[in-house]
């Protein structure tokens, strides 16, 4: 299964990852080369195996009161933001 | 007089305990090995300022009395731990000049100790890789590969700072390996414990149904007693347990008489080098000489584990890492007049990852898209259930550990092409990723060299939850291995 230019395209707009259009060939071929390495697990059965999503042994969620236990914290949160203006993370136009 | 910088934490605990030196003089002491050692480039940021300050406060509870194990410990914290206050990177451009609001919950628990924080570790880019060749400030060397400086060996800041007795000892995350390959790789211990053990809020999540946070550190007893510091509940990380956390200390009697020890055997035809397939097997008598009973295992899908990881890792980081657009923290890319934000997120993300952190973003996108999701993501999700039954099946079969190598090979040269080649590199953690893929606790112990001097490790995987035993026959491999070689200074 090769990737084409188009896939590279599609998945650096999905990924919100700028990439050169002159580079797109390179990243193809890189992404053939990655998914070749996991290629082998096609030929393993598994036939009747549920997917495993995490490793919990025996994790059980604890429920907790639902309640505010945290906040109030809009300065420091809005500190580290390159831009932030009247209490708000500030963007570029949104234009799509 | 000892350098106080080349006490392991036992030793410093029971000295400042004895007042035969003040938390003071010990982190001075640190600080001075670390500003020795700048070429090791093992630190991110140095936090001398803070670690003054801490430790003065440690002398103050040590003069009290009844101070914790790690009061007046000074430590290396890698930078993909939260510190508040404290610049943290991740290693990567995209969070230059981001400082966290708030403190991790392992963190915490260590200040609360009145442990002595010297700086922050260097590391992969957002902990991708095995040897911080795609960190943003450049590699941090082993100091076990001096080779007269033409084969520098790129390592990892949390094994290089405990190798090169800057620290006692540090906390890092693993997610394939990262703990244990390269303290395999460095002559130090790096453990990963339970999936759940430790809570992770506060660390910076590359594929979170993997990550874990654990110790590295010089021996196993140390690693004890940093694994007990950090371990239990995190109100902040739903998937934490409140089990609870033993005294893993008090569990190293050394005694693995009637251990059962199960060896995947089928391996010893898996590429490595010679003197790894050496010291497994030497690593095999010790335990057998202490009284464990070996048994051979068989493991059918352990070696599928690389490709299930590079599968895994990429899918969930691609999602984790969507959140580093250049809005809340860190890196925003200038925009020129007319553009928007679609080009402010393509080119924040293509200016701030590095083209090795990007190119496992994608490769995780296709493989969580529409039409692909079944092929890889999926299907590697069920490939991981059945490598976690093979460890379960042995396990049930009355195996209590099982016994293989940190790593296939020794630390490569830096010149080593494999170095640059992912995939080779997924290889390297090919010990690893087992555990980490069923969320077992497991360490890695150095145990002897190879022909260069080189340090190897010997890893012990366990049975969830069961740190203390994986310990505490980490504790009997240690004594029978008798590893006291300690990198030669050419920094």
């Amino acid at each position: 299964m090769s990737i084409d230019i188009a896939t590279v395209r599609s998945l650096a707009h999905l990924a919100q990852i700028g990439i050169e259009d002159g580079d797109l060939q390179t990243w193809a071929q890189e992404f053939d080369t990655m998914l070749a390495a996991v290629e082998p697990l096609a030929a393993v059965n598994v036939e009747g195996v549920e997917p495993m999503t995490n490793p919990a042994h025996s994790l059980r969620l604890i429920l907790v009161e639902d309640g505010v236990t945290d906040g109030n914290v809009q300065e420091d949160v809005l500190r580290g933001a390159p831009d932030a203006r009247e209490g708000f993370y500030a963007v570029p136009k949104v234009r799509e | 007089m000892t350098k106080l910088n080349t006490l392991t934490i036992a030793a410093a605990r029971d000295g400042l305990r004895k007042r035969d030196f003040t938390a003071a003089e010990l982190a001075e002491a640190c600080l001075g090995a670390m500003d020795e050692a700048r070429a090791l480039n093992a630190f991110a940021l140095e936090t001398g300022d803070e670690a003054r300050r801490q430790a003065a406060a440690a002398d103050t509870r040590l003069g009290a009395g009844a101070a914790p194990d790690l009061c007046g410990i000074p430590l290396g914290i890698k930078d993909n731990l939260l510190t508040r206050g404290t610049p943290t990177q991740a290693g990567s451009r995209i969070l230059e000049g981001f400082v966290p609001p708030f403190e991790g919950a392992a963190t915490t628990r260590l200040w609360q100790d009145g442990a002595v924080m010297l700086g922050k570790l260097n590391l992969d880019e957002l902990a991708m890789g095995v040897s911080t060749a795609t960190s943003v400030h450049g590699p941090a060397l082993n100091p076990w590969r001096a080779d007269g400086g033409a084969k520098l060996s790129p390592g990892d800041g949390a094994t290089a700072a405990v190798a090169a007795r800057i620290v006692p000892g540090a906390i890092g995350s693993d997610t394939g390996g990262s703990l244990r390959q390269p303290a395999s790789w460095a002559g130090v211990v790096g453990m990963k414990p339970t999936w759940g053990r430790v809570g992770r809020s506060g660390l910076v999540a590359v594929a979170s149904s993997l990550d874990q946070i654990g110790p590295v550190a010089r021996d196993v007893r140390d690693a004890a007693i940093l694994l007990g510091a950090i371990a239990g509940r995190d109100a902040g990380d739903s998937t934490s347990s409140d089990r609870e956390v033993p005294d893993f200390e008090a569990a190293l009697s050394g005694d693995i008489r009637g251990r059962v020890v199960g060896i995947p055997r089928q391996y010893r035809d898996a590429p490595m080098d010679d003197a790894v397939a050496a010291l497994w097997e030497r690593g095999i008598g010790m335990l057998r000489d202490a009284g464990a009973e070996v048994r051979d295992i068989v493991l059918p899908n352990f070696a599928h584990g690389p490709a299930v990881f590079a599968t895994i890792m990429p899918a969930e980081a691609s999602s984790n890492l969507a959140r580093l657009d250049g809005v809340r923290f860190g890196y925003r890319a200038k925009l020129g007049p007319g553009e928007g934000i679609s080009e402010m997120y393509d080119r924040t993300r293509a200016e701030g990852l590095s083209h090795e952190v990007q190119r496992r973003l994608m490769i995780g996108t296709h493989m969580l898209s529409s039409g692909f999701y079944e092929v890889y993501f999926n299907h590697a999700r069920k490939v991981r259930r059945l490598i976690a039954q093979d460890f379960e099946t042995a396990f049930e079969s009355g195996v209590e550990l099982i016994l293989t190598p940190g790593a296939p090979t020794a630390a490569p040269a830096a010149d080593d092409p494999a170095l640059l080649d992912a995939v080779t590199m997924y290889d390297a953690h090919a010990f690893t990723v087992g555990a980490s893929l069923a969320g077992l606790p497991a360490i890695s112990v150095p145990a002897g060299t190879d022909a260069q001097g080189l340090p190897l490790g010997l890893q012990l995987i366990g049975r969830a939850w069961d740190e203390a035993g994986v310990l505490n026959a980490a504790f009997s491999l240690e004594r029978a291995a008798g590893f006291v070689a300690s990198p030669a200074r050419w920094w």
